[in-house]
């Protein structure tokens, strides 16, 4: 029992660090005052991209670089829209979910002819685990041992970065002048001009971060989590980091505990597939797979209540005429 | 009028700005000489929120330029002016809400990239400045709980903290109490003393004759009279800023008031966030009297005119409209109540009086548009209703007279007589009226406030919200005085003053009363 506890856990980091990243990634374009629905094709580029290049290249360092590339170009694509342009936060947004969906497919086709697929990756492509020092030796140590060493130790470098980026992410928001910056344009963006600051350089700086934690999401799940890229790999992960950012109530660390739940239910799905239970009998996959959806739909309806979101988010700042 | 030898802090010189057809500002020069207190006067749309964009670089000026001391400034950002020793505290506060006054108040000033040391440094600059202007404030309070007073504070915190000497205020005392104002302005006094530079920017004349030094007027954009205020007055600066003259007073007999027409019991109004918006407010209407809500803006006169008029229904209470009984259980909605007989002018033309893109006419039948009189069978009569439109135009003074021009296209003044003709032409039993006047120009108040007082003199009841006071006390019979949802007091117009009034609004009139009564025990 306790040992499968330990597996579901393990499996929860894993398949919650792109969530943790994304979320943190959507963290820094809303408190700025940006919609970001494009996490989803931010995600899904880099994983494309990341995968592309570490295939060419060799290495899953040099994947990740264009993997991050890639995403940091789509929200810069997504900040010309949005803030010199003034347009529609969301429907820049789906634009590039949906052209990034079409294109990763199609320059896959045309530049490797694996069906949109990337060649699978092997050994330096790939980030590989860690394993932390004495993780060995402890093993055999009841509880804590098992913990550390099955529980903790054993990740790439990836998933400690995702977990670092919390604290880390809490300290630029609380404790910097560009944190306080950032809080405050997302809030009242006039307040922030009248005070001598640019509100569109502070935004964009906010949608480089947002770029470049979205690129480690992707470049994660295509040479770390998977070995290669594969069409619509995202598979609704940027949503899911939105609904835990909003549920999160744009916080760092209710944020991390939000996309925690989110990949144990994710994990139990999975650890539920072909099980019997009892008086119920086997549960289609299906019913399994939908839990985490369902669950997310209930708890954003049932226990968030109000969750106020920035006041300027969604809206562009025009330099208001009398 | 000023000698040469006085160094201005501040001059403009041929500031024009143009905004698409509409010329702003044209040719302005001003003067303002340091360490004095200069006023800015003008109507509404005469240029003055523009003219001080342009000072503190919100907008940049067509052409012309600025001298701060005597220096030649360029003037693009905010930044620079700020740079420039020049600070404003604009009329909807430029303050994050869900921040505390200190982070407010190093937002843009912070003095290095991580927060800490700044921000100790500034607890310790703030206790300077509020020790030598009186100005206190805890730092530590998040600015959306303190009172607007406090708000401004903060702003006026804000500039002096980043080094201004010229401060601007912009129509500093359109959300505050008159004994809040008070203290305002003993507070800009103080800073004139330590040698700031004061702008102040207002519609309000007594606020310049009150505290200002000298003062400009503006009209339509330009900068018409330089005067000093001690040798001018009220009669004159009207003059100057309407063109005309004006009568300020509004003659008005004291009313006989008849029967009860409504009567309102123990109103209660919870918004959707469960706060109490009206607290068991009860009242009075009756033919042929002007009942005055008094309160600064905020304080339930907006959800009293929603619930009165049928817009949002009561939680609880009831009212008597008439021979209807109208209560939570079985309650009605405006166009209900219209057709009971009660005219509604909302507080907000724009959002709720108007639709902005309609043509007047249409603008002129919102809301009795399906009365028989507009409609034929099948299609609406448009014939009846320009024609109707161009005779109320003609009756109400709108200028253009014309009924298909674009009602966003009239004049602030113009647009509100079409919504207050169209609501006193059904002849209606109940009038509610929520602020008649605002942003409307000082001929047309004249004009506003005479119309009010015949259709009271004519028998109707009417119940006037404003938050302007002046206004409150030229036309009611009855002021009540709202605070925080609940009515907390209630005077005849014969009673009231200013102080007494103010007192009320602040919900303080009761403390100083048994105050008062202390004292007066103590030394009997």
């Amino acid at each position: 029992m306790f040992e499968t506890l330990i597996l579901m856990l393990d499996a929860t980091l894993r398949v919650s660090t792109p969530l943790i990243l994304a979320a943190l990634a959507g963290l820094y374009a809303e408190r700025s005052g940006i919609v970001d629905i494009g996490l989803e094709g931010k995600i899904l580029g880099s994983a494309f991209a990341a995968a592309a290049g570490a295939a060419v290249y060799g290495s899953a360092w040099i994947g990740l670089c264009f993997g991050i590339l890639a995403s940091v170009g789509l929200a810069m694509i997504h900040g010309f829209a949005c803030i010199t342009h003034r347009g529609d936060h969301i429907v820049s947004g789906v634009a590039i979910n949906t052209v990034v969906a079409g294109l990763t497919v199609t320059l896959g086709l045309d530049w490797f002819s694996m069906g949109g697929q990337t060649p699978a990756l092997s050994g330096d492509a790939r980030f590989t685990d860690i394993t932390l020092p004495f993780a060995d030796a402890l093993a055999s140590v009841p509880v804590i041992g098992q913990i550390y060493s099955n529980l903790l130790s054993g990740h790439n470098i990836l998933v400690y970065l995702a977990f670092a980026m919390v604290p880390v992410t809490y300290w630029v928001i609380y404790k910097t002048r560009f944190g306080l910056r950032l809080r405050a344009v997302g809030e009242n963006p006039q307040a922030v001009d009248t005070a001598g600051i640019s509100v569109a350089f502070i935004r964009y700086r906010a949608l480089i971060i947002c770029g470049i934690l979205c690129g480690i999401a992707g470049a994660y799940l295509s040479t770390a989590h998977n070995a290669g890229f594969l069409k619509d790999m995202s598979a609704g992960k940027g949503y899911m980091a939105l609904a835990a950012l909003i549920f999160g109530k744009w916080r760092p660390v209710p944020v991390l505990l939000a996309c925690l739940l989110f990949g144990f239910l994710d994990a139990v799905a999975v650890r539920l597939q072909g099980v019997e239970l009892p008086g119920i009998g086997e549960v289609p996959v299906q019913a399994i797979e939908v839990l985490p959806y369902v669950l997310t739909v209930l708890l954003l309806a049932g226990f968030i209540g109000k969750a106020v979101g920035p006041k300027a988010v969604g809206r562009p700042y025009v330099k208001e005429r009398e | 009028m000023t000698n040469n030898a006085t160094p201005y802090a501040i001059e403009l010189r041929d500031i024009s700005k143009r905004f698409g057809a509409v010329q702003a500002n044209k040719d302005i020069c001003l003067q303002v000489e340091a360490g004095t207190i200069h006023g800015i006067i003008g109507e509404n749309g005469a240029g003055k929120s523009t003219l001080m964009s342009i000072i503190y670089g919100f907008y940049e000026a067509d052409t012309g330029y600025i001298e701060v001391d005597s220096k030649r400034v360029d003037i693009r950002t905010s930044q620079d002016a700020i740079d420039s020793g020049i600070g404003m505290v604009h009329q909807h506060f430029m303050l994050v809400e869900n921040f505390t006054v200190l982070e407010n108040v190093v937002l843009g000033a912070e003095g290095g990239a991580l927060l800490k040391q700044g921000m100790d440094a500034a607890r310790v600059e703030l206790q300077r400045l509020a020790q030598e202007y009186s100005l206190d404030i805890d730092v530590d309070a998040i600015v959306e709980e303190l009172p607007v007073g406090l708000q401004q504070r903060v702003e006026i915190l804000k500039a002096l903290y980043r080094g201004a000497r010229i401060l601007i205020l912009d129509e500093p005392t359109g959300v505050l109490t008159p004994q809040e104002a008070d203290h305002l302005f003993r507070i800009l006094k103080a800073l004139k003393e330590q040698g700031v530079t004061v702008l102040l920017i207002t519609h309000k004349l007594r606020e310049i004759l009150a505290s200002t030094d000298n003062v400009s007027v503006m009209r339509q954009g330009e900068m018409v009279a330089h005067r000093e205020t001690a040798k001018t007055d009220k009669e004159e600066l009207a003059e100057l800023m309407v063109g005309k003259k004006v009568r300020l007073q509004v003659s008005k007999e004291v009313a006989a008031p008849t029967e009860t027409v409504l009567s309102a019991k123990n109103l209660c109004f919870v918004d959707g966030q469960g706060v109490e918006r009206l607290k068991n407010v009860s009242l009075d209407l009756r033919a042929g009297e002007i009942v005055g809500i008094a309160g600064v803006s905020g304080n339930g006169q907006s959800e009293l005119l929603n619930v009165l008029s049928g817009i949002t229904p009561m939680t609880s209470g009831e009212i008597q409209f008439g021979d209807t009984l109208i209560n939570a259980k079985a309650p009605k909605n405006a166009a209900q109540m219209r057709d009971l007989k009660m005219a509604h002018v909302p507080e907000d033309r724009h959002k709720m009086g108007l639709v902005t893109g309609f043509e007047a006419y249409e603008a002129a039948v919102l809301g009795y548009h399906n009365s028989d009189a507009y409609n034929g069978k099948v299609l609406m009569n448009r014939k009846v209703m320009v024609d109707e439109c161009s005779r109320r135009m003609a009756g109400w003074d709108v200028r253009p007279p014309n009924p298909h021009l674009k009602t966003a296209n009239f004049s602030g003044g113009n647009q509100q007589k079409i919504v207050i003709a169209r609501e006193v032409e059904q002849n209606p039993d109940v009038l509610l009226i929520g602020q008649p006047t605002r942003g409307v120009d000082i001929g047309a108040i004249e004009n506003i406030h005479e119309q009010i007082v015949k259709l009271c003199v004519a028998g109707k009841a009417i119940l006037l919200v404003s938050v302007e006071l002046d206004e409150i006390m030229a036309l009611s019979d009855r002021i009540i005085v709202m605070f925080d949802g609940a009515i907390v007091g209630e005077l005849d117009i014969k009673d009231a003053d200013e102080r007494t009034l103010g007192l009320m609004m602040a919900n303080a009139y009761n403390e100083e009363l048994s105050e008062q009564a202390l004292q007066e025990g103590e030394s009997a």
